[in-house]
């Protein structure tokens, strides 16, 4: 997918005038965290289970090459294939010599953010191969020609009514000219539609959850059923993760699942959670004939053993996104990559390069809602922190800020030009606001006043200068 | 107007006494009544109320902007400003926040500055939280006539667990009626210099938050951090709402009475 992170601001300004894009919104922001809340809540151990799941993470990181290497041994031994995939450029060319090796012309896929780093589908496109989504949000957006704006939900940007157009414009031609108005309508509408896709492909990709290296199991969640469909009808199954998705034991995996629909959507658990061991082997009623794993680094690596490794631990629930007020103002789009909110600000930097995606980890209030809810504990507010300072050792903080910023130290290193300089600005503002008590507009803070007034101080000078003067009020 | 202070045998320690006041350069230019009544609050509950003078900024403006030389020259400088003090107060969580948990992290290539960072990190305190926590202030002798509603600021929230003080010494001010808005635990858009930086998503925020708290019926929001009350209130005052807006230590201290936040002096009109 093509970043427009570096747009970040026009983004922001198309996303704030949306009227649909902000009444979905609206919703998102009240339903995803109350229902996190209230999962929360019914389980006395989660916040011990919290930690457990960080430990889980930090200590698989810690031996990483240990567990991927464990992974492929079992996932061989099993009769599968694995492929090391460096680069994205990588991963798309293994997977499209894996279509071409059984003449693919269709792949039906489950929803994976990683194949949407990797572009997967235009890729597969101009190869002639058609990928179908068969995720309900991921069909609808790709409908639409959209990127996802939301890592477990790629279509809550969108209103009931946005879908019902588009599907009576896509679906006309296969004989639904009707255009609906109920929610389960258009579900049931997308079920039928998608069945013979499924029954049609000839490859079934999916992304993964988890890797499980003690069984080479890849673990996927889903409320749709949909990720079962695309790796058991087809005669391939290709699995494509990242190598963060590896853990050490299905004892592991319990845990994490814990967290991680609590956390996603406020379920004790996902509608379904699917195992994949192996292809289908002898006496199996159904499964794939071939199974292979492919192996995302993509930069991953590069982040081990730096102090942005924690980003790593992130299992994908999208709670930092679902409680940030950035994100509850903007939406995924805005973010300009596949990855957005809190976890998106730290990750895309890494992945698209900081230069593209610079604003990201600015546009954050350090409101720290985001830490105080994810499941492993990811300092997010210090992540986006540590790649201000890196901006600002490379020069790439705005030259205004830089600026401003020097002057400001100038001054505050100076307490005593610092007390002239604060003396002469409170006189200033309190003598000229003293009528209103505030100012409409004020020289170099349009930032502010164009949507605020700005207080002015009451007569009567600064605490420093009352307190000299020995008052004890003000 | 002496305020209850639990018994002093219940804690193994005594009480810090001779307290710094670290002003915060917001209070210190727009909002000099809030360090006054902090210093009410502090004296009434028995401590000794210094106010060092060389104190400046914490330095957030340059942690939040990346630039972690001069914020480390500043905080070299605020640890000079406030050594040897029991406690050191802002009445801020924000700026709190910064001193007991951010300061520690500068200095991780240098042992001698770090301990003398994680001593000030020790004994710097939130006002509210010290006052409640620490010295254990139960109640106010404070008047207020109308319904208020608080906003938990993030820092001192979610960094210091500041959340249930303020209320419970709300809850002894005479006449005053708190009303709760439907989330007070999120952001209003302030951010420091998020706010200019990005206003458009800031107006979003701090639109979505007057809408809450207008909602709410209270006529005088309350908040722990100039910062935030400044931008909350400054986008009330754009939308013409009427309600007041003042720092909660104002009316803990029985400072109530003066103009609010953006509002004249008596008689200026």
């Amino acid at each position: 997918m093509q970043s427009t992170a570096h747009a970040f601001k026009d983004n922001v300004g198309t996303a704030l005038a949306d009227p649909n894009l902000q009444d979905s919104l609206a919703k998102l922001k009240v339903g995803f965290s109350e229902r996190r809340r209230q999962a929360a809540e019914r389980l006395p151990e989660f916040e011990a289970l919290r930690d457990r799941a960080r430990d889980i993470k930090n200590h698989t990181l810690a031996n990483l090459d240990f567990y991927l290497e464990e992974f492929e041994r079992k996932v061989l031994a099993l009769g599968g294939h694995v492929h090391w995939a460096p680069t994205a450029a990588d991963a798309r060319r293994i997977i499209a010599d894996l279509c071409r090796s059984v003449g693919a012309k269709t792949v039906a896929k489950s929803k994976s953010m990683v194949a949407e780093e990797i572009a997967l589908n235009e890729h597969l496109e101009a190869l002639g191969i058609a990928p179908i989504e068969t995720d309900l949000g991921e069909y609808i957006i790709q409908l639409r020609h959209e990127p996802p704006s939301h890592i477990i939900a790629p279509a809550v940007h969108l209103t009931k009514d946005q879908v019902a157009d588009t599907f009576l414009e896509h679906h006309r031609k296969l004989g639904f000219d009707k255009r609906l108005t109920e929610r389960n309508d258009l579900v049931a509408e997308a079920r039928y539609v998608l069945r013979q896709k499924f029954l049609d492909a000839d490859v079934g990709l999916t992304g993964a959850n988890f890797l499980v290296a003690e069984t080479g199991s890849s673990m996927l969640v889903t409320n749709e059923g949909n990720a079962d469909l695309s790796n058991t009808l087809p005669k391939m199954h290709i699995v494509l993760a990242s190598i963060e998705k590896v853990i050490p034991t299905l004892e592991d995996a319990a845990v994490l699942l814990r967290v991680l629909a609590r956390s996603a959507t406020g379920q004790e658990s996902s509608a379904y959670t699917t195992l994949n061991t192996g292809p289908k082997r002898p006496g199996d009623l159904d499964g794939p004939e071939q199974y292979h794993v492919v192996l995302l680094d993509n930069g991953r690596s590069g982040v081990l053993g730096t102090e942005m490794q924690d980003i790593l631990r992130c299992i994908r629930c999208g709670a930092c996104m679902n409680h940030c007020p950035v994100y509850g103002a903007v939406g995924g789009h805005a973010y300009g990559w596949v990855y957005p909110g809190p976890m998106g600000a730290v990750l895309t930097p890494q992945l698209v390069g900081v230069e593209e995606a610079s604003n990201l980890p600015n546009a954050s209030t350090f409101c720290g809602r985001c830490e105080s809810v994810c499941p492993v504990r990811i300092p997010l507010p210090k992540l986006m922190r540590h790649w201000r300072e890196r901006e600002f050792e490379r020069h790439l903080t705005p030259k205004a800020v830089r600026q401003g910023l020097a002057l400001w130290s100038f001054v505050a290193r100076r307490p005593g030009l610092y007390r002239g300089l604060t003396t002469i600005a409170n006189r200033v503002l309190s003598l000229f606001g003293r009528v209103e008590g505030r100012y409409h507009s004020l020289p170099l803070a349009g930032g502010w006043t164009r949507f605020r007034d700005f207080p002015a101080p009451p007569p009567g000078g600064t605490f420093h200068a009352q307190w000299k003067a020995g008052r004890k009020r003000p | 107007m002496v305020p209850s202070v639990s018994n002093s045998s219940e804690n193994l320690h005594p009480p810090p006494r001779r307290v710094a006041l670290f002003v915060t350069c917001l209070v210190d230019l727009f909002r000099p009544a809030v360090g006054f009544a902090a210093i009410k609050l502090l004296e009434e509950a028995g401590c000794t109320v210094e106010v060092p003078p060389l104190q400046v900024c914490c330095g957030q403006p340059a942690y939040n902007t990346g630039d972690r030389a001069t914020t480390r020259a500043i905080a070299m400088q605020v640890m000079d400003a406030f050594e040897g003090y029991d406690a050191v107060v802002a009445p801020s969580g924000s700026c709190g926040g910064m001193l007991s948990h951010h300061y520690p992290g500068l200095f991780d290539d240098d042992p001698a500055l770090k301990a003398r960072a994680e001593n000030l990190a020790g004994r710097s305190y939130e006002l509210i939280s010290f006052l409640v926590d620490v010295l254990g202030v139960k109640k106010v002798a404070a008047h207020y006539d109308g319904a208020v509603t608080y906003h938990d600021s993030c820092s001192g929230l979610r960094e210091l667990g500041v959340k249930e003080q303020p209320r419970q010494l709300l809850g002894s001010v005479q006449g005053l009626e708190l009303r709760e808005m439907k989330t007070p635990e999120v952001c209003c858009g302030f951010g420091g210099t998020f706010c200019v930086k990005y206003p458009e998503i800031s107006n979003a925020m701090v639109g979505e938050k007057s809408a809450d708290i207008t909602a709410s019926g209270a006529g005088t929001l309350l908040a722990g951090d100039l910062g935030c009350l400044m931008n909350m209130a400054g986008k009330l005052q754009r939308e013409g709402s009427a309600v007041r807006v003042r720092h909660v230590a104002e009316v803990l201290a029985g400072m109530g009475d003066l103009p609010a936040i953006g509002e004249p002096e008596t008689g200026a009109r």
